[in-house]
C-alpha cells in the first residue's frame, strides 16, 4: 500500500454562525469568528489517496489527473468564494473546518478510479489550525 | 556604539475582503479584478512583518521593547482588522480599495504615528505565501 498526497490551496470567506441561534449566543460560542460580515482564510488542502502502484507505469494514480479532479470539484467551487452562501455541498451546514473537510471527502470519494481509494483529507484553516478526516470507519 | 539594528515582529490576522473600486459598476470591477471582486467576498490569512530600525539604547540594549511593539500592533492594527471584513467593517477601507498595496500603506501610516521619530519603520504584508508587498519601497 502506497499513500500519495496532492496539495492545493484556496482563499475564501466564511463565518461561524448558527442561524437558529440569537446573535448574542453566536458571539458567545464563536467569538470573533461569528462576525456577521465574514472574515477569511488561506486554506491549504492535502488530499491523500492509497493503493498499489501500477506495475507498468509505477504510478498509484497520475497526479496531474488527481489535481484536475480536485480543481474541478473542489477548488473551482471554493476558491475566492463565500463558503457559507456560495458552495452547494456546504448548504445548510455549519461552515467549520471539520465540516468542510467532510464535505470535500464526500465530493471526492466517488470520483477516483476503482484501483485507488481516498485515504485522508487534511485541511489547514491557518498555519496552526488543521483538521483531518479519514472517512467513516 | 552608533550602529543601527533592525528588529522584526511578526503578527497575523484573518480577514474577508473584495477588490472593489467605488464609482465603478460590479461589471467593471469584475472585469478588472476577476474573482477577487466576488460580491460575496473571499478572505486571507494575512501575515504581517514589522521592521523597526534604530540605535540600541546604551543602557537597555533595546531598539524597542518587543513587548511594547507587539502591544502597539495588537491595539492599533489587529484589533481593527482581525476577523473583520475590510470593506464593510473598517473605516480605513470604506472607500479605499483593500489591495495588499493599500493595506500595507495604511498599516504603515497607523504604526508610524505610534513610534518614536528616531526609529525607522518598514512593513511587509503577505496576502498569501507567494503574494506580498512592502512599504516603503
Amino acid at each position: 500500500m502506497v499513500f500519495l498526497t496532492r496539495i492545493e490551496h484556496f482563499n475564501a470567506a466564511h463565518k461561524l454562525y448558527n442561524p437558529s441561534w440569537a446573535r448574542e449566543k453566536n458571539e458567545e460560542v464563536f467569538g470573533v469568528c461569528a462576525n456577521e460580515n465574514w472574515h477569511g482564510h488561506n486554506y491549504e488542502l492535502y488530499v491523500t489517496i492509497k493503493g498499489t502502484p501500477d506495475p507498468e507505469t509505477g504510478f498509484l494514480f497520475d497526479v496531474k489527473k488527481l489535481s484536475e479532479i480536485i480543481k474541478e470539484h473542489i477548488i473551482e467551487k471554493l476558491d475566492h468564494r463565500n463558503l457559507n452562501i456560495e458552495v452547494d455541498f456546504m448548504k445548510d451546514k455549519m461552515c467549520s473546518t471539520e465540516n468542510l473537510a467532510i464535505g470535500i471527502w464526500n465530493q471526492l470519494k466517488n470520483r477516483l478510479p476503482a484501483a485507488v481509494s481516498l485515504h485522508a483529507i487534511k485541511l489547514y484553516e491557518t498555519p496552526r489550525i488543521f483538521v483531518e478526516y479519514f472517512g467513516q470507519s | 556604539m552608533e550602529k543601527k539594528v533592525a528588529i522584526f515582529r511578526k503578527e497575523h490576522f484573518n480577514a474577508a475582503h473584495r477588490l472593489f473600486v467605488h464609482g465603478w459598476t460590479d461589471e467593471q470591477n469584475l472585469e478588472q479584478f476577476g474573482k477577487c471582486s466576488n460580491p460575496h467576498f473571499h478572505g486571507h490569512n494575512y501575515e504581517l512583518v514589522v521592521k523597526v530600525t534604530g540605535i540600541p539604547d546604551p543602557v537597555t540594549g533595546y531598539v524597542i521593547n518587543l513587548s511594547t511593539l507587539s502591544s502597539i500592533i495588537q491595539k492599533h492594527v489587529l484589533a481593527r482588522f482581525d476577523h473583520k471584513n475590510l470593506n464593510l467593517d473598517t473605516k480605513e477601507f470604506a472607500s479605499l480599495n483593500p489591495t495588499a498595496e493599500n493595506i500595507v500603506y495604511v498599516i504603515y501610516e497607523i504604526l508610524r504615528k505610534e513610534l518614536d521619530a528616531s526609529l525607522d519603520l518598514s512593513v511587509r504584508l503577505y496576502e498569501t505565501e507567494r503574494n506580498f508587498v512592502e512599504y516603503p519601497a
